[in-house]
């Protein structure tokens, strides 16, 4: 019944895994810009998290000024092509398209913002640099799009900027964990590469931040450190069982398939554990990957499930089964993974109810567990006088972004408790801004 | 079904749609193959002392992602020896004795034209046409739009021809003067059978913006070329118009410009044409196009129960007034479909800065509202709407009333002065100059747009 053959090559891969945004040529740039129809206090723009002024670049592009409609976009956010490749365009831009209201299919505002920013990644035109050296350092912990974007705007505000990041890479999540098929990994990496060609911060690779002596020693070196550091691993589930082979967290194993591409084994029965995006992302790979049967099971019902509907409508459409109402309670197997026992479930009053003497188990050989991210709570303590809320999210001014510590500024998801890319882009350009309001007084 | 076959000053054709004189019909081949596809009719590329064209010869004006919305060209008459013209002319007469075959001709001298016209309708041309519209490369040497331009001139050729004609003779008029009604008198002084009308509007299509000349370009040069293609549509129909109204002109019109479906066709028949000429559109899309053209006009005719062409041969004129002849107590006003609107706003920016202030926003929707009292009832607004049928413009006086500008004028109630207290704008609300500035600043652009291209203020009244 498999939809996909295991890949064994990177082009099997890359089939398996084609992009669902391919990048536009300019034949389609100028089709689809021509419709837009450049709205009045557009509502795309008031969608767009980072507030690109969507209309502006579209009808850049329409006019032949690709480099103009790049500049547009870069202007309000760094990510600006991965954004347009990664985005769930559909709850934001494109959702709030004007041509929904006609049942006339949106703008593919996306795909004309990459089609633009592509060119100029492509062509390394300077459209940006950094600004006059004001003497000031600020370190930047995590090179995620917060991490990256906040050096960029620092940067470019005269600031030297040290970028340190646990990992071989930039980009956070966007390289390690967003779905192949939304973005490549040169893709990607391209448009790190072209930033910091652009603004010149200073990058420090396999870096992990990790004790108070090395957070001592950026306090002491800087004027400002700009936490970026996302979330952590995937939550534990505290089920008996949950240590055998095969079972995994959802986003390690994500990382892996996003470095490792088809050299990573999927069983061939898989059950995925979880109703939110990532678990729908989970799905659709082990699927792609080759896996014969993917379940997704659900605690609650269907219509509970947090992922949008795109993204379960995209796991249906690679052949992904729902099974709802079940909770798991044991992972079954001997060294191995064999099975998840499930116990099931009803909603009473928003409450989960186990309905006692359901238990069933449900074969398989692999269980991806996407029942989220933890926070990163322990590092975060060896901040001095920094304050987490209730949910183990970094509590900061919404505009400027400082922490209670006042050396300390936060954004993106160790901030916002886990959102997309483009909010960790819009939320770091404007903490930067923060920072720069701070150290200016 | 209706009859769509046409006499045109004599010359008899299955239809009236004719491709105009043009690379469509350079050759027998093309025109066999045009009349097999459903043409009516063909003028043939205009026949003279053969003449050696430039390489790049054609430009194009596209409009965002639609092509040649207007087309440039720099050619000139047939390059092909007279003798196979004619040889060929005489071959398609035969294969299509029933389709309109008309000459098209431009030389010099009073010899040349009798020549040319002895030995064309000795080939079996049903017609001639005389072109005196190409604006390019013929003028130059005293031939096309330099006659055309020329009521004399144009008038002397005519009589020429028509000293040896023996089939109906048009004359071709060109767009490139003032007054279309002059040359088209001329041509009935000289005693032409019709008009046709019209050609190539004198243009240049574009400018290379990084070799820095006009196009077509000819290695690194150009020149102006003649303009047609959809866009000049407008100009042709005002053009037509204005022959078909004029009341000692009475010659039947061929209408030729922008015709590229059969609304357009339409539109010049009621305006008077009794044939159309296609040049840009068979060029575009090939002759295919004419199986839509005749069935979207037979459907029209069936509909409005016309049985033959001339029952809406110039149909609409009686409604073509001067402008100080119509009603100026009508009165329209702008009306949104709440339920069809999609909330893009185009229409109040448009009406902000490009009307009369007649249309606001209200909190909490996006919908606009017309100000009633303010709209003058332009129509820009449901022009610029892009869902059809959203903005309507509703009838708003009793309908009672009629009064025009010269009545007015002769009662004495229009304004004379500077400052007339009859002024049409006189009592209609205008904000303050320094408004756009201050508190209607966010009217221009929206608060996000500015914020993000580079002002951190926000404007008074987006916050
Ligand atoms: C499976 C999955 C799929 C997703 N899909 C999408 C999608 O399709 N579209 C979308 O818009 N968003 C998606 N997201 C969300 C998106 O990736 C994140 O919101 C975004 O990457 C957050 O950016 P960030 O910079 O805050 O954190 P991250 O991207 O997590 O970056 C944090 C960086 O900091 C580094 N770091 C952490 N701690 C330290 C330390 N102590 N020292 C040094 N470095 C450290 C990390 O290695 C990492 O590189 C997805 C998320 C997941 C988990
Ligand atoms: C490339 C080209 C060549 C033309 N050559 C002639 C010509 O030889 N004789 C003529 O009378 N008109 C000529 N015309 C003008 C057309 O017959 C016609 O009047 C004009 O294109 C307007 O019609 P349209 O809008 O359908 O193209 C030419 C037009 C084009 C585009
Ligand atoms: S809402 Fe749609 S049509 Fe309007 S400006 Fe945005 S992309 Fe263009
Ligand atoms: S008709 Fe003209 S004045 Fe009236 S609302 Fe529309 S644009 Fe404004
Ligand atoms: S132009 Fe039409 S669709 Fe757009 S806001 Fe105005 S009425 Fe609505």
């Amino acid at each position: 019944m498999a939809e996909f053959f295991t890949p064994t090559t990177e082009q099997e891969f890359a089939e398996n895994f084609a992009q669902l945004k391919p990048v536009m040529n300019r034949t389609e740039a100028l089709y689809e810009s021509s419709r837009c129809l450049f709205c009045f206090d557009a509502p795309c723009i008031k969608a767009c998290p980072s507030g690109i002024d969507i209309p502006q670049f579209i009808r850049q592009i329409n006019s032949g000024n690709d480099t103009g409609a790049a500049r547009t976009i870069y202007e309000a956010n760094y990510f600006g092509n991965a954004c347009g490749k990664v985005c769930p365009t559909e709850v934001l831009c494109e959702g709030a398209c004007v041509y929904n209201l006609q049942e006339v299919k949106p703008i593919e505002i996306g795909r004309l913002q990459s089609y633009a920013t592509t060119k100029v990644i492509k062509s390394g035109e300077k459209l940006f640099g950094p600004g006059a050296d004001n003497g000031k350092k600020v370190a930047v912990i995590g090179a995620g799009p917060a991490g990256i974007s906040a050096a960029c705007e620092l940067r470019a505000l005269g600031y030297t900027v040290d970028v340190f990041e646990a990992k071989a890479q930039p980009s956070g999540l966007t390289v390690y964990g967003v779905a192949p098929y939304k973005i490549t990994n040169e893709e990607t990496l391209a448009e790190m590469d072209y930033l910091q060609a652009q603004f010149g911060y200073n990058t420090h690779f396999n870096s992990p931040i990790n004790s108070r002596e090395e957070l001592a020693e950026l306090e002491n070196k800087y004027d400002a450190i700009f936490l970026g550091i996302g979330l952590g691993k995937t939550n534990e589930l505290g089920l008996p069982g949950e240590d055998k082979i095969n079972c995994t967290g959802a986003v390690e194993f994500i990382a892996e398939l996003r470095q490792h591409h088809h050299e990573v084994a999927v069983g061939r029965k898989v059950i995925v554990l979880g109703g939110g995006n990532t678990a729908m992302d989970a799905a659709s790979e082990s699927s792609r990957l080759g896996a014969e049967t993917v379940i997704l099971a659900y605690r609650r019902a269907k219509e509970e499930m947090g992922a949008y509907e795109f993204e379960y409508d995209l796991a249906k459409g690679v052949g992904v089964k729902g099974l709802f109402n079940v909770a798991p309670i044991e992972i079954t197997g001997n060294g191995y993974v064999a099975g998840v026992k499930f116990i099931r479930t009803e909603t009473k009053d928003g409450k989960v109810l186990e309905i006692a003497g359901s238990e069933f188990v449900e074969p398989c050989d692999m269980v991806i567990k996407a029942t989220g991210q933890a926070k990163q709570t322990e590092f975060l303590g060896l901040i001095s006088g920094l304050k987490l809320d209730g949910k183990g999210r970094i509590i900061a001014n919404a505009h400027t972004g400082q922490t209670s510590n006042p050396k300390y500024f936060a954004s993106g998801d160790a901030w916002n408790g886990g959102a997309e890319v483009v909010n960790a882009a819009a939320e770091a350009k404007l903490t930067a801004r923060g920072i720069h309001a701070y150290l200016s007084k | 079904m209706p009859d769509l076959s046409i006499n045109f000053a004599g010359i008899k054709s299955p239809n009236p749609f004719w491709l105009a004189s043009a690379p469509p019909t350079n050759s027998g081949y093309q025109i066999m193959k045009a009349f097999d596809a459903g043409w009516g009719g063909a003028v043939w590329k205009t026949l003279g002392v053969p003449v050696v064209n430039v390489s790049s010869r054609y430009g194009g004006l596209n409009y965002r992602d639609k092509r040649l919305i207007g087309f440039n060209n720099i050619e000139l008459i047939s390059d092909r020896p007279l003798a196979d013209n004619l040889r060929e002319i005489e071959e398609v007469k035969k294969r299509f004795p029933n389709h309109a075959v008309i000459a098209s001709l431009m030389v010099q001298t009073r010899q040349e034209w009798h020549d040319i016209v002895r030995q064309s309708q000795d080939a079996g041309a049903d017609g001639f046409e005389l072109n005196f519209g190409c604006p390019h490369g013929m003028c130059e040497r005293g031939m096309g739009s330099a006659v055309g331009q020329e009521p004399k001139i144009l008038q002397m050729i005519v009589e020429w021809v028509m000293e040896v004609a023996t089939k109906p003779v048009i004359v071709k008029l060109t767009p490139n003067i003032s007054d279309i009604t002059e040359p088209a008198m001329a041509a009935r002084r000289g005693g032409a059978d019709a008009i046709s009308l019209i050609n190539t509007i004198q243009s240049i299509v574009g400018v290379d913006l990084d070799q820095f000349a006009p196009y077509p370009i000819v290695d690194g040069k150009g020149s102006n070329g003649g303009y047609c293609g959809p866009a000049v549509k407008p100009i042709a129909l005002n053009m037509v118009k204005n022959c078909a109204q004029h009341p000692d002109i009475k010659l039947p019109i061929s209408g030729i410009g922008g015709i590229e479906n059969w609304r357009d066709a339409v539109e010049h028949i009621l305006l008077g044409a009794s044939s159309v000429q296609v040049c840009t559109a068979a060029m575009h899309f090939g002759f295919g196009i004419i199986r839509e053209m005749t069935s979207g006009l037979e459907q029209y005719m069936v509909e409005k129960g016309f049985n033959t062409i001339y029952d809406m041969v110039g149909k609409a004129l009686p409604n073509v007034l001067h402008w100080e002849d119509l009603n100026m107590k009508y009165k329209v006003t702008a009306n949104i479909n709440e339920d069809k609107c999609i909330g893009c706003q185009l229409c109040y920016t448009a009406c902000e800065d490009g009307a009369h202030q007649a249309i606001r926003l209200n909190a909490g929707t996006r919908v606009p509202e017309i100000i009633e009292e303010n709209c003058v009832g332009c129509n820009l607004c449901s022009l610029v709407c892009p869902v059809e049928q959203c903005i309507t413009m509703e009838r708003t006086d009793d309908g009672t009333q009629h009064l025009t500008w010269k009545e007015r004028t002769e009662a004495g109630t229009a304004p004379t002065e500077f400052n007339d207290e009859k002024a049409g704008g006189r009592h209609h609300w205008v904000p303050e100059p320094s408004a756009a500035l201050g508190k209607e600043r966010h009217k221009t652009l929206p608060g996000k747009a500015r914020l993000y291209s580079g002002e951190t203020v926000l404007p008074a009244e987006a916050e």
